[in-house]
């Protein structure tokens, strides 16, 4: 004896009668933990439960380090253009123009200016979403343009990385870029403004063999992916299994490239600790 | 000689041209005419062929085994004057980037670069002209030891990229090449930078930020080589011919995107054909950048550089 039973035969809802949960509930971590977004996004969208440090944008960057949220974006209007008529599977601006509609973005970087612990900091922040944050000459536009917000200011100055590295799409024009960018930081070096440079899931390629790298201090969070090459061409160029851990932040922490590693909601006191210690002024509380 | 598939109907003129040659030095027939005949041919096909090469083919001929590699350039430019410098001076001598002091004339230069290797053995010793971390970091080292003593430097480039290897990436494959550029960016001599072969993405830029960047006319440079950017973007590495053209990698694509600023020609069929004229044709265009940027004061001449990449990109808004 069954406590119910199936009158009719097969499924009878239709299809448009079907309930949905409501997308963007809950979070699965990659260790498989189930996480309340709201709660998630308490916890600076860090997983309380293992400490997963989830991939966030610009948005939530400037979030995390602005006080109260404030801030004045930078060369907002900056847009790709099409110099090389680039076609793959693809064209370059049909790739730009589904980015921009997936991501609600102009481009692959955004730059702002505001206080950050009543001090101000000109953060530029990548987002991955965006062609994986791929840097074409729009993300070194931007950067430099940041950079020389800073210089001209005398502001400390951050990038925030999380790319797959230079834009394919706009070939050596991308690859000049890490040169352009360099410039800059150069400059900044010069005068003497501090550059800090936050490593962030994932920082790889043309970033990492340029202002990923160069920072007064590098930092990362934990559990980044970063490297030059990437691990897939690592390990098919070598022919050797890849150690564990690999490329991680704790592993370059180990061989001496990274200052320190830091949680994501310890990130703005660390940030203006540092800041507040080379520049030999009180510390803020 | 090697031989490309699409130089294949030049060979077989030559090898006709030869035996034309030989049978009339070795009997009493007059072949002066088939040979002349034949010398028009052979010119007028060079020019077809060669005028109209694709980008791809000029990938091919940018990697000919018998094209000449950095040692080569130096060798011929400076004579006996070169004196090769070893060393880091923190991990090791990499056999993939070599460097030294040299004389063209009166003046002395530090010459740094990339250096493939010419046989099985030589390229392994090599390691195929990728330079490790500590590749970039001598470099780094000979150009801020020429920068003590004024000594302007030449960079030659030819690689196919920085090794990907898992030690590089333990010893920190980016960091060290992003602190070349950055020190490039405002190295106070001239720097003049030739980019002999393959001219691959961060490996090649690594010691590539020149005040004058020139490119051998069969030579390419972009930010991936053709058969990676296929992989990638196709999923196969079948569409190299297409991500060749669609990279706009060649010297006259370079000079007109403004990221290089001149092109070396190169005798006809390459520069392993003439090899002597090509090692003259780099001579003196190093000489003559050299020339240009001399007499500025170290201040203008790293704001003349930043401000030339400060202008790279395209873009709107």
């Amino acid at each position: 004896m069954s406590w119910f039973k199936r009158k009719d035969k097969g499924i009878q809802t239709s299809t448009e009668e079907k309930k949905d949960t409501p997308k963007g509930l809950w979070y699965k971590s990659p260790t498989g933990k189930i996480i309340d977004t709201k709660e998630l996004e308490q916890n600076f969208y860090v997983s309380p439960e293992d400490g997963y440090h989830v991939r966030i944008g610009s948005k939530e960057y400037f979030e995390i380090l602005f006080d109260d949220n404030k801030f004045k974006e930078l060369d907002a209007s900056l847009e790709s253009k099409d110099p090389l008529k680039f076609v793959d599977t693809k064209k370059y601006p049909e790739r730009l123009k589904a980015a921009q509609d997936k991501t609600k973005l102009k481009d692959a970087v955004r730059a702002a200016v505001g206080k950050s612990k009543g001090k101000d900091l000109v953060v530029a922040c990548m987002d991955f979403s965006f062609i994986g944050g791929s840097m074409g000459s729009v993300v070194g536009e931007k950067i430099a343009r940041a950079a020389d917000y800073a210089l001209k200011n005398n502001i400390p100055f951050m990038i925030i990385s999380k790319s797959g590295g230079a834009r394919m799409m706009e070939a050596a024009l991308s690859l000049m870029q890490l040169a352009k960018t360099s410039v800059k930081l150069a400059q900044l070096a010069d005068a003497g403004i501090p550059y800090i440079s936050l490593c962030t899931d994932p920082t790889t390629g043309g970033t990492t063999a340029s202002f990923a790298m160069l920072g007064d201090i590098n930092i990362a969070e934990p559990g980044a992916l970063i490297g030059f090459a990437g691990p897939r061409i690592v390990r098919d160029t070598t022919g050797k299994e890849l150690p564990e851990g690999f490329q991680t932040s704790e592993f370059l922490l180990e061989h001496g490239f990274l200052d320190f590693i830091t949680l994501r909601k310890e990130l703005k006191n660390k940030v203006n600790q540092y800041i507040d210690l080379i520049l030999n002024q009180p510390l803020r509380a | 000689m090697e031989y490309l598939e699409f130089e294949l109907p030049i060979k077989e003129l030559e090898d006709q041209l030869q035996k034309c040659k030989i049978i009339g030095e070795e009997s009493e027939v007059d072949v002066t005419e088939t040979c002349a005949q034949i010398e028009k041919k052979l010119s007028a096909a060079k020019k077809d062929i060669y005028k109209n090469l694709t980008p791809w083919q000029r990938v091919q001929l940018s990697r000919h085994p018998n094209r000449p590699y950095t040692l080569d350039y130096i060798r011929a430019i400076c004579g006996d004057t070169f004196l090769e410098l070893h060393g880091d001076r923190s991990f090791k001598d990499d056999k993939a980037m070599i460097g030294g002091l040299g004389k063209i004339g009166d003046q002395s230069f530090m010459f740094i670069g990339q250096q493939k290797g010419y046989n099985t053995k030589t390229r392994q010793y090599r390691n195929f002209g990728m330079a490790n971390p500590e590749g970039y970091r001598k470099a780094l080292r000979l150009m801020k030891s020429a920068e003590k003593f004024g000594i302007p430097v030449v960079t030659i480039l030819d690689t196919p990229g920085a090794y990907p290897g898992l030690e590089a990436e333990e010893r920190g494959q980016g960091e060290a090449i992003a602190r070349n550029i950055l020190e490039m960016t405002r190295l106070k001599v001239p720097i003049v930078t030739v980019v002999i072969g393959e001219g691959a993405s961060g490996g090649a830029l690594g010691i590539g930020v020149g005040d004058k960047v020139l490119m051998l006319e069969n030579t390419w440079y972009s930010v991936i080589s053709p058969e990676s950017c296929s992989s990638i973007l196709w999923r196969s590495w079948e569409y190299k011919e297409q991500a060749a053209e669609a990279l706009k990698l060649t010297a006259s694509d370079m000079k007109k995107l403004k990221l290089v600023d001149e092109i070396i020609k190169e005798p006809a069929g390459g520069a392993h054909r003439d090899r002597e004229k090509t090692f003259k044709l780099v001579s003196n265009a190093i000489v003559k950048s050299f020339e240009d940027f001399k007499n500025l004061s170290p201040e203008d001449l790293v704001s003349n550089r930043m401000n030339k990449y400060l202008e790279m990109g395209v873009f709107k808004g």
